[in-house]
Formats: C-alpha cells, structure tokens, sequence
C-alpha cells in the first residue's frame, strides 16, 4: 500500500539557505584557523567563489594567480607537494576546463593532495549565459585516475564535505553553485566521501540526485506521493567513488531509478549509476539532465525551468520509468 | 555595391556624439539587467566606435561579406558596449529598440557574446583569453585566400594574464601576421580589484615588443589618436601590430571612473539617473 506509505512522509519545503559557494568560503575559514597548512590559490574570482573570506583573515596563505587558471592549478599541486593542503578555487567551467590537463598531471598522475573547487556550476548561474556555466566538469573530473568527485546539495552538506575533503589525503574536486540553496539537511548532518544519504524512503521507485537536484527530487517525490507512488530520494554526493551499495540495493528494492542532475547527462552521475545498476541489478531508469546544448542567458529559475532540470521533470521521468517497469 | 560601408569618414564630433549615445545605452541596458559589466564597457567605447564607425571595411546590410574586417571581443563581458555600437551601425540582428532586453530570457543581447543569438557577431567570446587566436587563425586563414580582411582583437588587460594570449602572441608574429591587430584595453583594473594587486602586467609594452609585435601606446578616449594608431597599425608590414590604449574603467560617469566596484555591478535606478544627467 505505498499510498499509505507516503502520506506519512513529511512534504518538503523549499526553503533557501546559503549558496553553496558561501558555505564553502565560510569553512574555507575554519579550516585555515585549524591548520596553518591550508592555503588557497585564486584567479581574479575570489570576491564570487567566496576564498576573499579566506584572503581577508589569512593573506599571507592566499596565492593570487591572476585570470590563468591552468597556472593556478599547476601552483596549487605544487604547494601540495610540499605539504600543504591547497584549495584552488574558479567558476568551475575555468578551473576544470581549463585547469584539466594540470589536474591530471600535477593531481592525479602525479599524485598530490590537491582541493579544487568549482562555484558558479551547472546553468543556474542564471544572466552569464553558457560561457560561465559548467555542464561538463563532473564528466571530466570523474575521468581523472584517483580524483574524489564531490556535488553538495546545500549548506550544510557543503560545509560536511568540504571538511571530508580537507582530512582526506588525495585530490578531490568539489561542485558548488551560485544562487542560494534549498536547505536539505539539518546542521547535526554527519558527511562521508562516498557513503550517499537517502534523504525520504520510498519503495516504488528511487530518486538519485545531487546538488541544487536534491531538493527538486524531494519535491518530485511528493508529486509522486500525491498519486500514490512511494519514492526514495537518494543523495549522490559524492560522485566518484560512488556508493554502489545504495544504489544496488535501490535498484533491488525498487525496480525503478530515475538520475536527475544539473549537468550534461553524458558522462554524469547519470552514466555512473547506470554502470553501477548494469553491473549489480539491472532495472529500468530515465535520465533528467542536459541534452547534448547549451542553455543561455535568463534567471537561474527560467534556465531549470526550460531546460527541464525541475520536479516537474523529475516526476514525469518516474512516470515514464514506471510505465516501462510495469 | 557596398555603398554603405567603410570610410563614412565621421568627423571626430560626430564621433564623440555617437560615444555619448552608447555610453547611455550602456548605462541604461545594464540597469535594465540588473546585472553585467559596466566599467570595462565604457573604457572601450572609443575604440569600438572607432572601429565600426571609421575604420573597418563593414557592410551592416551584408554581414557576412567575405572580404569584411572583423572585430572580436575577446573581453566577450564588455558585450554591451558592443551591441550598443552594431545596433547603432545597423546590423539587423542587433535591433536597437531591444538593447533594455539585455540578459533576459529570450533576448538576441546575452549577457556574453553569442553568436546563435546574433550572427554578425564574429565570435562568441565571455571565457577570457581566447580571442587571440581565433583571430590569428581568421587572419591566417583569410591571407591564405588573398583576401583584403583585416583582424581587431580587444583584450582586457587583465585578461592578458592569461597564458592563450601569450602563445597567440608569439605564433602571431612568427607568422608575420599583419593583417592581425590586437587592442588592450588597459584600465588597470580587472574583477577582484586593480590590476597591479592581483597579478602585475607591466611592462605591457615591452612584453608585446619582445614578443616581436609592432606597438603603438595611445590615450584610448581620443579619437584621433586611435584612427593614428590604427592606420599605423595598417602600414606596417611583416609584424602584427599592438595597440596599448590607456583608458579610465567606467569612463564618462564620475562614480564608475576608476572604481572596482562597478567591474561587475549594476548601477541602481538612482545611480542611473545620476549617470544619464552626466552623460547628457
Ligand atoms: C577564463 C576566465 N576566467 C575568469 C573569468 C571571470 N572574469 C570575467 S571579467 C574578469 C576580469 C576581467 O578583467 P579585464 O580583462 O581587465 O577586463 P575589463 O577591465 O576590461 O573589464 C574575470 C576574471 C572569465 N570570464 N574567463
Ligand atoms: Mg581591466
């Protein structure tokens, strides 16, 4: 009786928090009063990616590369190599585009604790249009050998994994956005590299989303839960290494799996938990996400309305998964 | 044919009024927007003008003419500046009475460049640094057919940190490319704060020098200096020329001039009206 079910589960309320890109210069902090090891590269963005948090209290641990954002990352794994734990930090369609090839060989190749951080990602960046925006990196940075990939929902999980990603000894990229978040998670959230968090239970179907997603997918589920369908939401932080348990046993319990993110759908979180449901329980998924374009300029809510990135979306993509499971 | 194109031969006070003319446009599309790039848009006024008024052989009504000129912005976020000046030169696909849509969802004005949006545009610049080569691969290619085009790239100067602009630099005059014209927009100031703060850039001159370009140093707000420069730059053979224009951010309103803040903010509705009194 998943109608029953699902009634009780709480509706989730969109109520913004911090931009994940402020959650992270605010920790950014912390973690530079807690160890003098930490130290941030910039290239002209750090009154946007939020390190001028970070320059202001520590300025002397603060390297300004100026707009050359391969060199900022070559620099940030060479500090690493000396021992410290850099954070370089752009829009993330600067600092992996064109940082990509430094990632590899200065962080991955070559081995090196290095912290890269991308704001400004995915397209709800808003007026910039699609040179700022970021569909991309997720598929570049999981193709990088050894590199932790990293997508927080909110605040709080920002603030959770960007401290994961400060006591964890290897290369680790992080995805944050521009506008203010849905508050997904309580302050009290513990946050584990690798270990997703299923955020409303379901039996029906499951939800895998991250970033600014997470919230749409809880809205989606309580479409759903409207018409009586019991969906799991499950948050894919941590997209690289991906938690294949969760999804494995959501694919065995559910029968039904729709991705839903706010990047290219080829190469995203969608292709890796395919691969993960391929290789344990096959069953029927749909895909929300971008479709082989670029978006434009317009409000951050305009671009994930038009580019199908809402509920909505999410909905009518369970819809269609459970048509076909039937 | 192609009456209408260059050499309209403008008098520098028909000039200096059409500048007045984009400055508002400016001022007004960003308001408009709430958002976008005030300061390095008005620090490039002249020059654009300069160039789509006096200098390139263009046909608005025949965009892509093979043998035009073109321009590309490689800093593609002073992009108001450039739609002001096509809207006003007449290309069709840069209707003026649709400047205030700048940003909007739907509108042709996006918030960079975009050349689905507007064709005439030569290239969908707003990632810096990468202008430069496209514009040498332009210039090369278009030598290979014998063809008259000349190239203009505008960079920021903060924008030259970037190392693309450095290896087009130097692929550009090991091919004697002098059909090749860059333009730096040098305001001192770039996003986080003045230039010599964030990554230093001096000896601007000297560095293009050594990279084997043709310089020429002028005050990018005078007319005459810029139409000096560029026929410099057109008469010289065998090395692509530079064009360092010292120019003020947020030229022509008081409170912009040379303040870091309006790099990448919106005037208020208040601001906008002082800014509209000043520019009158
Ligand atoms: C590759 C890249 N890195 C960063 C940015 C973000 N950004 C936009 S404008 C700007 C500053 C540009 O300064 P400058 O080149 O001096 O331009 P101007 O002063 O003429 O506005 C930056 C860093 C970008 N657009 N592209
Ligand atoms: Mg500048």
């Amino acid at each position: 009786m998943p109608a029953q079910i699902n009634t009780a589960k709480p509706k989730f309320e969109i109520k913004l928090g911090a931009a994940t890109r402020e959650a992270f210069g605010r920790t950014l902090v912390e973690l530079g009063r807690e160890n003098r090891d930490v130290v941030v590269v910039d290239a002209d963005l750090s009154k946007s990616t939020m390190t001028t948090y970070f320059a202001k209290e520590f300025p002397d641990r603060f390297f300004s590369c100026g707009i050359a954002e391969a060199n900022m990352v070559g620099v940030g794994a060479g500090l690493a190599m000396v021992g410290k734990i850099p954070f370089v930090a752009s829009f993330s369609v600067f600092a992996v585009n064109k940082g990509f090839e430094q990632m590899r060989i200065g962080a991955a190749y070559g081995r090196s604790n290095l912290k890269v951080v991308g704001t400004h990602s995915g397209i709800s960046i808003g007026e910039d249009g699609p040179s700022q925006m970021s569909i991309e990196e997720i598929s570049l940075a999981c193709s990088l050998a050894g590199f932790v990939v990293l997508a927080p929902a909110d605040e709080n999980a920002t603030k959770g994994l960007v401290r994961a990603a400060a006591a964890y000894d290897g290369p680790v990229f992080i995805r944050c956005g521009r506008p203010k978040a849905p508050v997904v998670y309580g302050a009290d959230q513990k946050f584990e590299i690798g270990k997703s968090i299923q955020v409303a239970a379901g039996t029906d179907i499951a939800l895998i989303a991250n970033g600014l997603l997470v919230a749409q997918a809880l809205l989606a589920a309580d479409l759903l839960g409207a018409e009586g369908v019991s969906a799991r939401v499950i948050d894919m932080h941590t997209v690289k290494p991906l938690d294949r348990d969760a999804i494995s046993r959501a694919a065995a319990e559910t029968g039904a799996i729709v991705v839903a993110e706010e990047h290219l759908v080829d190469g995203g979180l969608g292709v890796r938990v395919a691969q993960a449901v391929a290789e344990t329980n096959p069953c029927v998924m749909e895909f929300v996400g971008i479709h082989d374009r670029y978006a434009e300029s317009g409000s951050p809510d305009e671009m994930l309305e038009k580019y199908g990135l809402v509920a909505r979306d999410i909905a009518a993509a369970a819809r269609k998964a459970l048509a076909r499971k039937r | 044919m192609l009456e209408s194109y260059f050499h309209m031969a403008k008098s520098i006070d028909e000039l200096q009024t059409i500048a007045k003319r984009v400055r508002r446009d400016i001022v007004e599309m960003i308001t408009a927007a709430k958002s976008g790039h005030p300061g390095g848009s008005l620090s490039a006024v002249e020059i654009v003008v300069e160039l789509y008024f006096n200098h390139m052989r263009i046909d608005p009504a025949n965009p892509k003419w093979a043998d035009r000129d073109r321009f590309i912005l490689s800093k593609g976020h002073a992009a108001p500046v450039l739609y002001s000046v096509m809207a006003e030169r007449g290309y069709a696909d840069a209707p003026k009475g649709k400047l205030n849509t700048l940003r909007q969802f739907g509108s042709v004005f996006q918030g960079h460049p975009d050349r689905r949006f507007i064709p005439s545009l030569e290239a969908s610049t707003g990632s810096l640094g990468q202008g430069l080569s496209l514009g040498l691969g332009m210039a090369l290619g278009s030598r290979l057919d014998a063809r008259p085009s000349r190239f203009f790239v505008m960079l920021g100067d903060g924008e030259i940190q970037e190392g693309q602009v450095w290896e087009s630099a130097m692929a550009a005059a090991f091919h004697k490319a002098d059909n090749l014209v860059a333009i730096v927009d040098y305001n001192r100031i770039q996003l986080d704060g003045f230039v010599s703060d964030i990554m230093e850039i001096a000896p601007v001159v000297d560095k293009w020098r050594s990279f084997g370009w043709h310089t020429v140093e002028i005050d990018g707000h005078d007319f005459a200096a810029i139409e000096a420069a560029l026929a410099e730059a057109a008469g010289t053979k065998g090395k692509p020329t530079c064009i360092v224009a010292h120019t003020i951010k947020g030229k022509g309103v008081s409170f912009m001039e040379n303040n870091p803040k309006f790099h990448g903010v919106a005037p208020t509705q208040d601001e906008l009206k002082l800014a509209l009194q000043e520019l009158n």
